[in-house]
Parts: structure tokens; C-alpha cells; sequence
């Protein structure tokens, strides 16, 4: 990796030359110069509380820790056996795990499907489908929660009314939300509303990059539309469609807004926490501090994780940094 | 394929897959219509539960309750200084770091490189409890960089920023020839001057998109306003004004919806100006 000039390391065609000469001699000092702000900033604002973050984790830390009223006192694991020792964590972990999982395919299934459908489509039509997309990605999460709250709202609600209208009975007055997994599912069709675009623009990029002769080719030589799709364009858009896999996992997991939004801090008696509303709400609901700290480290190493399977698969499809 | 030689099965496909495209768009259109829609409503209407896809009789009350009564507008220009501050903040930083990385070669470079990477995935909402006392501590020593102050949540957001911003920018200033800043070194440009005269203007339509990238996470943040503002109401931001009109029993959708619609367009306008850098600078920002 260190080897490679430096000229490989920016995407894009069309550049010419950027390597720097070797032999030049340059300040040593200087790169260092243009780096300080940036680094500066992210060492007291991300570095630091990182630290802080491990090292609350070790502590009793409450209210009274806060205010001064009692000495803190470090406790080493306490706060993790404390947690894996809780069924509530494993029941959250258990809802992240399977709300994100659910988010991720859903999302992936949306938008590779309509991304295949976007390149088959009058230039219009695909227009009005990229303007569409592009407005429900552009939506702050806590608008589209608010929207998307309102459309289920159980009396004033359009899909309530709607779905009475049919002649469905029951749905007059109905809670999307009161169900642990009709409110999951509520808010994971929130998430996949505002996070499909990416993976359709971004599959549609790749879908129109692939070399038409290698399509012509496959078409003469007899293949049907699906075999085409499954056997020759899959297998292309492989290293995008793993990018963007493992970029859904990220931020599904992440989930903070969405859930605290429409499921009102976690949903009735806790049945809708994941991870991350889990540990702000010990934190700053329970002041558990410490408690709330360990969550975010175990957090924090499932998606550093996640991320080093994503580096070592951008590796492997030759990506250079 | 022209249309004049195709069969007509094929094209009845054509009409049903076209038809399938329209419907999916008009489907994924339809929450941010019903929001516009629900925003222009009389409150009557509304609060009748009126279901029609239409009105006849549309009204800008619920956008005037919004504005005047509940104090929207310092909200608005709350979350814009904030904004702004963090977008001139974060991608100055980013800009003079991206012309370390790119434009130098030197130890801890690649180590640097992963870093910034890695330091994309790390989970903000997990820092909120270190920030928390961190903020608290400053706010002892320099007031306006402390809890309830809008300086909190533009330091936060600038360091935040920064690590995509650097990612993107990066790109954009290996792009430019090296030829150039031998040029300008033999007219007699140092390397700042070269820096500041040369390649800024030369990456500007980068730096415009990694700032309006900045500006739209940042517009969006509701995790943090809700944790660092907490007593003083003036300094509260747009997420947690719309947040206000949610009532335990009888919520006024109208002021959400048109609080939702006030908050939504200036990001809109924003995503429609960057549109053309999202793939470029996505796959730049996560492919390297």
C-alpha cells in the first residue's frame, strides 16, 4: 500500500500526472502545517472523547459521580458483566440485529430492483423516478418520521382511512405503533423510504458502466433476460453492490432519529430500544453514565468490525488507498 | 431497438414496465407531497381527518402558527448560523488536510489515510455521553462553546464533518497536475501562495459540494441539539421545533407538517444543486 505513488490514490480519469517528484525537497514540517486544524479538531472532538468513552466504561458512574456528591469509584468490568448479564441487552441486541437486518435487505432489494428497472425505462419515466428518489433522500429524518407518522396516525391517519374505505374492518383507529413489530416495521419503512435512493443511484451508475459488447455478447449467445441479470450483470456490480451493502449495515445500525422519533424515545415500555437508543436513554434517561458508556463501546467494536470486513473486501476488488 | 420494429408483445412489456417506474415514483413522491398537501390544509379540514388527496381551499395559516407563534423563525436561523458556521469551519480544515494527503509524501500518510476512513464509522451517537461532559467542562472555561450555546453544536458538527469532507475533497486536489505547482514554483510562488491562489479556486466546485454536504448533515442533526441544548429554548435548532408541536394528546399536524415542509425545502434545494457529485463523490468518499 505505502509503495504506490500517490498519483493512484484520486478516483477519476482524465488527470494527468499528479506524482510528486521524489527527490524534491520539501519541508519536512510542512505537510504537518496544512494537516494541524484538521487534526487538532479531531483529536479534542473525536479522539478525546473516544478515550473518555472507554474510560467511562470502567467506572461507576451516576448522578451523584456527577455532581461531586460521592467519590467515583472504578470498577473495572462491572459495567459489561453488569450488561451481559441483563436480558434486556441481549433482547436489544436482538432487535437491532434483526430491525437492521431487515432495513439492509429491504433497502438492497428496493433499490437493485429498481435500479435494473431504471435502465429499461422512456427517459421520462426514469426522471421522474430519480426526482422522486432524490426527494425522499434529501429528507431530514425527522421530517420524513413526522410525515410518515402522520400517514399511520391512527384516526387523522390516510392508510387507516384508506384501508377502512376498502371495507377492511379493524383498521379504524388502529395503532401502527403498539405492536413491537407493526412499529418496527413502520419505522424500518421509513428507513428504506429514505435510504433506497442511494443504492438504486449507485447501482444504476454501475449497471450503466458495464461495457454494452460484454451484454451484446451475452444476448447472441442466447442468454434470457434473468440469467443475464443473475450471471453477467451481478457478478460485474459485485464490488458496488458490496460497498453499498456494508454502507446500509453501518448506518442501519446506527439508527438513532427514526426510532427516538416515531417509536416516542423506544416504544411502549422499551419494546422498540435498539443499541443506540438503549445507551442514550441509560445515559441521559437513567443517568447511567458508565452503564450507557459500555453500550456505546460494544457498539462502537460491532461496526469497527463491520468495518475492517469492508476494508479487507475493498482490498480484495483492488482498491488502492 | 427502435420503437417502429418492435413487436407488439414487446411493447405492451414496455408499457408495463414503464407503468411500473411511474407508480414506484409516484409512490416513493407521495410522503413528501402528503407533507406539502397537509401543510396547506385549512385546520379544520385536518383536524376532521380530511383524506382527500387535493384542497380546494389551500391557506398559509398553519405556515403563519408556525412562524409567528411558536417563534420558528429564530429556530431557522438558529439551525442556519450553525450551519454555516460548520460548513466555513469543516471544509477550510478539510481542504488544507486533503493538500497534505494528496499533495505530499510523508510517514504516517497511509496511516493518516486509514484513519480518516476508519474515523467515518465511528458512531457519533455513541460519543454523545464524552461530549456531554466535555461540553460541560468548556462551557466552565469559554461560555459560548459550552451546553445550551450554539457554539457547541458547531464544534461537534465541524469535527464530525470533517473525515468525509477530507475523503471527497482528496479527489478533487490529486485531480489538479503537479505541473502546475512546478509552474508556479518557478514564477516565484511559494507553496502557501500556491495553495491559496492556485488550487483553491482550481478545486472550488469540490469544495462547494463537500460544503453543502456538510451543510445538509448538519441542517439534519437532531441527536445532538436534543442532548447539548437542553435549558436554553432560544438556542434550540429546526428538529426539536418541529419535535414541539408533537403534543401528548392532541397534536397539531398542521404546524408539523408546515414546520416539516419549512425544514425540508432548503435541503432539498441543496441536494438538487449537488445532485451530479453524490455517485461521484460517494464512490470517491467510499472507494477511495
Amino acid at each position: 500500500m505505502t509503495a504506490t505513488p500517490v498519483a493512484a490514490a484520486a478516483p477519476g480519469p482524465g488527470r494527468t500526472g499528479g506524482t510528486p517528484s521524489a527527490g524534491r525537497a520539501r519541508g519536512r514540517l510542512e505537510p504537518w502545517i496544512y494537516l494541524a486544524p484538521a487534526l487538532l479538531v479531531l483529536a479534542g472532538l473525536m479522539g478525546y472523547p473516544l478515550y473518555q468513552l472507554v474510560n467511562v466504561s470502567f467506572f461507576d458512574y451516576r448522578q451523584p459521580q456527577v455532581t461531586g456528591a460521592e467519590p467515583l469509584e472504578f470498577t473495572g468490568l462491572d459495567n459489561y458483566a453488569r450488561l451481559l448479564g441483563d436480558p434486556e441487552f441481549w433482547t436489544v441486541l436482538g432487535n437491532t440485529a434483526v430491525f437492521a437486518g431487515g432495513c439492509v435487505l429491504a433497502t438492497l432489494l428496493v433499490g437493485v430492483l429498481l435500479a435494473v428497472l431504471a435502465t429499461r425505462l422512456h427517459p421520462w419515466v426514469r426522471t421522474a423516478l430519480f426526482l422522486a428518489a432524490l426527494g425522499a433522500w434529501a429528507t431530514p429524518a425527522v421530517t420524513g418520521s413526522a410525515v410518515w407518522l402522520f400517514l399511520f396516525d391512527p384516526t387523522l391517519g390516510l392508510v387507516n382511512q384508506v384501508l377502512s374505505g376498502l371495507g377492511l374492518s379493524g383498521f379504524e383507529g388502529h395503532s401502527w405503533t403498539y405492536g413491537k413489530w407493526s412499529a418496527f416495521g413502520l419505522v424500518g419503512a421509513e428507513v428504506v423510504w429514505c435510504s433506497f435512493p442511494l443504492v438504486m443511484v449507485t447501482v444504476y451508475a454501475g449497471i450503466l458502466a458495464i461495457p454494452q459488447e460484454v451484454l451484446e455478447a451475452a444476448r447472441l449467445d442466447g442468454a434470457s433476460a434473468p440469467r443475464l441479470v443473475w450471471h453477467v450483470m451481478l457478478p460485474i456490480l459485485r464490488p458496488v453492490i458490496t460497498t453499498v451493502t456494508i454502507l446500509s449495515i453501518i448506518w442501519d445500525v446506527k439508527i438513532f432519529t427514526q426510532i427516538y422519533v416515531m417509536t416516542g424515545g423506544g416504544g411502549i415500555a422499551g419494546q422498540n430500544l435498539v443499541l443506540n437508543v438503549y445507551g442514550y436513554q441509560q445515559a441521559f434517561a437513567a443517568n447511567q453514565y458508565g452503564l450507557g458508556s459500555a453500550i456505546g463501546v460494544v457498539m462502537t467494536l460491532l461496526l469497527l468490525g463491520t468495518t475492517l470486513v469492508y476494508l479487507r473486501a475493498l482490498r480484495r476488488t483492488g482498491e488502492e488507498l | 431497438m427502435t420503437a417502429a420494429c418492435r413487436s407488439a408483445p414487446a411493447r405492451a412489456r414496455g408499457w408495463l414496465l414503464n407503468g411500473t417506474g411511474l407508480l414506484a415514483a409516484l409512490v416513493v413522491a407521495f410522503p413528501l407531497y402528503w407533507m406539502v398537501l397537509s401543510a396547506l390544509k385549512p385546520r379544520a379540514a385536518l383536524e376532521a381527518g380530511d383524506a382527500l388527496p387535493y384542497t380546494t381551499e389551500p391557506s398559509l395559516d398553519a405556515f403563519v402558527r408556525v412562524l409567528s407563534v411558536e417563534g420558528f423563525g429564530r429556530y431557522f436561523v438558529n439551525s442556519l448560523v450553525v450551519a454555516l458556521a460548520v460548513v466555513g469551519l469543516s471544509t477550510l480544515c478539510a481542504f488544507l488536510a486533503a493538500v497534505a494527503l494528496t499533495r505530499f509524501r510523508f510517514r504516517l500518510r497511509t496511516t493518516l489515510l486509514v484513519t480518516v476512513l476508519v474515523a467515518q464509522m465511528v458512531p457519533v451517537e455513541a460519543l454523545t455521553i464524552p461530549l456531554f461532559f466535555l461540553l460541560r467542562n468548556l462551557g466552565g472555561a469559554v461560555p459560548a462553546l459550552g451546553l445550551n450555546h450554539l457554539g457547541s453544536l458547531i464544534l461537534v458538527h465541524t469535527a464530525f464533518s470533517i473525515p468525509f469532507a477530507i475523503w471527497m475533497l482528496r479527489g478533487f486536489v490529486g485531480a489538479v497536475p503537479q505541473e502546475l505547482e512546478e509552474a508556479a514554483a518557478i514564477d516565484g510562488a511559494g507553496s502557501f501562495r500556491f495553495v491559496a491562489r492556485i488550487l483553491f479556486p482550481l478545486v472550488a466546485p469540490g469544495v462547494v459540494a463537500c460544503g453543502i454536504f456538510s451543510f445538509i448533515s448538519t441542517w439534519n442533526d437532531f441527536l445532538f441539539a436534543q442532548t447539548f441544548i437542553i435549558s436554553a429554548s432560544e438556542n434550540q435548532t429546526l428538529p426539536i421545533a418541529v419535535l414541539g408541536f408533537f403534543r401528548p394528546d392532541e397534536n397539531d399536524w398542521g404546524g408539523i407538517m408546515a414546520g416539516s415542509v419549512l425544514m425540508t425545502v432548503p435541503v432539498l434545494i441543496f441536494f438538487i444543486a449537488v445532485q451530479r457529485h453524490l455517485v461521484a463523490g460517494l464512490a470517491g468518499a467510499v472507494k477511495g
